[in-house]
């Protein structure tokens, strides 16, 4: 068994852009939410969204300040974002249709669907009042694509590299999230606990859908540790580093034994699971929270340039 | 042409209603024309969502088009049907005999049935076929026959599509929506089944799989890539027949054998069924600037490393040039007369013939010898006298590029309008498969329909659409 190196490039790349849209629309709700109940009252919030969907400098370039409205339109529906939630679900269905052979009937219809949808309710400016609205079908859309995934696909080569996509996609955005507002779970922020604080926190939290996660875990007492550990270490958080690299990780070794070979890829995912089964969250801060997330991210960006030349995604 | 002189396939010249019809018509009567409307919209939803589009050429992603379908199915009796198989039978056969003297002995120019500057002159001709024979001997696996109907016996053949034809994904897709739609009209029915066609596709092209294969032949479907206005359809196939689709980039020649880049490394291709032009196959033996070929991929081929389906250099066969010999070609291979019969054609590089066309320029067709698509030509009695004018200059300057054809009266099926059931002029491209196992035409084919009151252009870059097409069981 064997598969196109394109079609596992599409395949990764159709899931890593669905992600993507999920997450960029995320930010924007919580911008949203944040922007609403904030104490402050400029826009500084909406730069600080950008920067966590790694779109702020690009949005600086076109634009002279930050408002909300620039900033939402931005990242639901700007063609000149390829990050933005219309390019991210319009790349994933052009990846689809590329790899249209190695998808169920069902995917694909879900997926050509969610453009469709996804395409008309963004045809025109969002106003605040639709937002909450289009975010929810948004979602909705993109769960149904996974939905199908989980349900109809076989579970081969084909869905291990949906799944490599998937991960890498989030875990890379939840290292983002946390590189942003790395200074606020800082060990001398921990005693302070004020409004501002709690505000921080709960965006970060917002942002990866993980307050009702958190309160099940580790109660209604938000603190700046427990987020940092939930976030990078917790194995229950699927959204975590942790989980995110020990999926790579396991769709990697999946591979492994379909192919029967080894590739380089897998072991650089191995060392990367390593470093979190021997880490506890106090020997990260020790090394420098910062430094830590950084030295993930990267770590990240060279797994998927690896897995690209061991798959043969390009000629 | 007056309208009465139209044959409707559903109540024949004189309003009455033929056999083939009967259960529909019972069926149609007690349906009521909202629920309808309703059901035609629920088809374009269907065909949306499963993405059954074509790309407008030089448009950006988001003008895929959909090609309005009509719901109401064109009808045809087994017995009608097993008449016009025969026919295309003959005809399929006879076209795979004559590429094989084409570029082997060339026996029908010696005998003087076609002449040499038919052959020699044209750019469909391809010299890197000379001599070559093959895997299993057959040059068009996949052939359409376009065929109209004028009576209730009488059926021309309108051009051959010897190269790739297009359009059985539509046949299969229009089956699958009426089947959802309609399942009490199937029960009333016995209709014979199309959804064989991609299992029979493959066995077809893996049974003319080279003497190097071995074991299971691997078939690819090779596309242009997702830009092409046919890109549905090469997924859509590749999909159904569960084997790779390949772009140029993919292959590359390895070892003699032309091979695919999988996540394991390069890995060969048996039977390649390539839905990209012979002049964009091979940079290195065609056009140099072709991105879309594999270089190389002929020379691999004329060793006897890989099946290209249709074979290079077909073109020769369904050229319009070529096509007014047809009944000659036939009659010269199977020794039989042609079943099918040619719409009368005059060539216009002949000069007496031209003189015939220029003196009735108001009545006839006259269609470029190389065009495709409905572009770029004539029909006399709908043009305006400009048009005419413009189209007498063009035809002068080079009559060698246009032959001319009585306008036929097509016969016209009901399609469902606003205010219920209307004739509309419509032809038919049944799709025939060849191997060596046999030759194995699909019940139906693709019905194309103009959509148009009056109108007798049915492509879909012209504005038409496509219709089920149904051939009962007798």
């Amino acid at each position: 068994m064997a598969m196109l190196g394109k079609t596992a490039n599409g395949l990764y790349w159709m899931f890593r852009y669905l992600e993507r849209a999920e997450n960029t629309s995320r930010l924007v709700e919580t911008g949203q939410r944040i922007g609403l109940t904030r104490l402050g009252q400029d826009d500084d919030e909406w730069a600080s969204v950008m920067q966590s969907a790694s779109v702020l400098d690009a949005f600086n370039e076109s634009h002279d300040e930050v408002t909300k409205e620039s900033a939402i339109d931005w990242m639901l529906r700007s063609r000149d974002n390829p990050s933005s939630v219309l390019s991210a679900i319009s790349e994933a269905r052009q990846n689809a249709r590329m790899v249209r052979t190695a998808l169920t009937g069902e995917v694909w219809e879900a997926m050509n669907g969610c453009y469709m949808a996804a395409r008309e309710i963004l045809a025109r400016k969002v106003s605040e009042r639709d937002l909450p609205k289009v975010l929810g079908l948004i979602r909705q859309r993109t769960a149904l694509v996974r939905g199908a995934t989980h349900g109809t696909m076989l579970r081969n080569d084909i869905y291990d590299f949906a799944r490599i996509g998937t991960f890498l996609e989030r875990g890379d955005n939840t290292a983002r999230i946390l590189d942003v507002k790395y200074y606020v779970l800082l060990p001398s922020a921990l005693s302070v606990g004020s409004s501002l604080d709690n505000v921080h926190w709960e965006t970060i939290l917002r942002s990866v859908s993980a307050r009702g996660g958190f309160r099940m875990a580790y109660g209604s007492q938000v603190n700046a540790r427990d987020i940092a550990q939930f976030l990078i270490l917790d194995r229950r958080m699927p959204r975590s580093l942790n989980f995110c690299a020990s999926k790579i990780h396991d769709n990697l070794r999946y591979l492994v034994s379909d192919y029967g070979a080894e590739t380089p890829s897998y072991h650089m995912a191995q060392a990367l699971v390593d470093r979190f089964v021997h880490h506890d969250i106090d020997a990260v801060f020790e090394s420098g929270l910062h430094e830590y997330i950084q030295s993930v991210l990267i770590a990240f960006g060279q797994l998927g340039g690896q897995i690209e030349k061991d798959y043969r995604f390009y000629e | 042409m007056s309208e009465d002189q139209i044959f409707d396939e559903m109540w024949g010249r004189d309003d009455t209603l033929r056999t083939p019809y009967t259960e529909f018509q019972g069926w149609f009567q007690d349906e009521d024309l909202k629920r309808l409307r309703a059901k035609q919209r629920e088809a374009e939803e269907v065909f949306r969502l499963t993405g059954i589009t074509f790309n407008v050429y030089g448009r950006a992603e988001a003008e895929e088009r959909l090609i309005p379908f009509d719901i109401i199915p064109r009808i045809i009796s087994g017995r009608e049907w097993q008449k016009l198989c025969k026919g295309i039978e003959q005809r399929v056969r006879a076209i795979n005999a004559f590429l094989y003297d084409i570029y082997n002995r060339q026996e029908i120019i010696k005998a003087g049935r076609l002449p040499q500057e038919m052959i020699a002159r044209n750019e469909a001709f391809l010299p890197q076929m000379i001599g070559m024979m093959p895997p299993g001997g057959i040059y068009t696996h996949i052939v359409g026959i376009d065929l109209v109907r004028t009576g209730p016996d009488q059926f021309y053949v309108l051009e051959d599509n010897a190269r790739t034809p297009s359009g059985v994904s539509y046949m299969l897709e229009n089956r699958e929506t009426m089947l959802q739609m309609f399942p009490e009209l199937f029960s009333r029915n016995r209709v014979q089944p199309v959804q064989n066609y991609p299992a029979n596709l493959r066995r077809s092209l893996a049974a003319c799989a080279p003497n190097r294969c071995e074991g299971a032949p691997t078939v690819g479907v090779l596309t242009p890539g997702i830009y092409n206005s046919a890109y549905f359809e090469h997924a859509f196939l590749a999909d159904q027949m569960g084997v790779e689709l390949v772009e140029g980039h993919d292959l590359r020649v390895v070892d003699g054998r032309v091979a695919m880049r999988t996540t394991q490394g390069y890995k060969p291709i048996d039977v390649l069924y390539r839905r990209v032009d012979d002049d964009f196959l091979d940079p290195l033996n065609f056009n140099p600037e072709s991105a879309l070929g594999i270089p190389g991929i002929m020379d691999v081929y004329r060793s006897g490393g890989i099946t290209i389906a249709n074979a290079p250099g077909t073109g020769i066969a369904d050229d319009k040039a070529i096509y007014s010999y047809m009944p000659d070609i036939v009659e010269f291979y199977t020794g039989e007369k042609a079943i099918l019969e040619n719409v009368p054609t005059w060539r216009c590089s002949d000069p007496d013939s031209l003189a015939y066309v220029l003196d009735n320029l108001s009545e006839l067709v006259v269609k470029e010898v190389h065009g495709s698509g409905g572009y770029g030509m004539l029909i006399g009695p709908t043009s305006s006298k400009k048009e005419i004018a413009e189209f007498r200059k063009k035809l002068m300057s080079k009559p060698g590029n246009y032959i001319a054809q009585p306008t036929l009266s097509l016969s016209t099926v009901p399609i469902f309008t606003k205010a219920g059931l209307a004739p509309r002029h419509v032809d038919l491209r049944p799709f025939v498969l060849c191997s060596p196992e046999g030759i194995n035409i699909t019940p139906g084919g693709l019905t194309r329909v103009a959509l148009k009151k009056g109108s007798l252009v049915v492509n879909s870059s012209q504005g038409g659409g496509t219709k089920d097409t149904w051939v009962l069981e007798d």
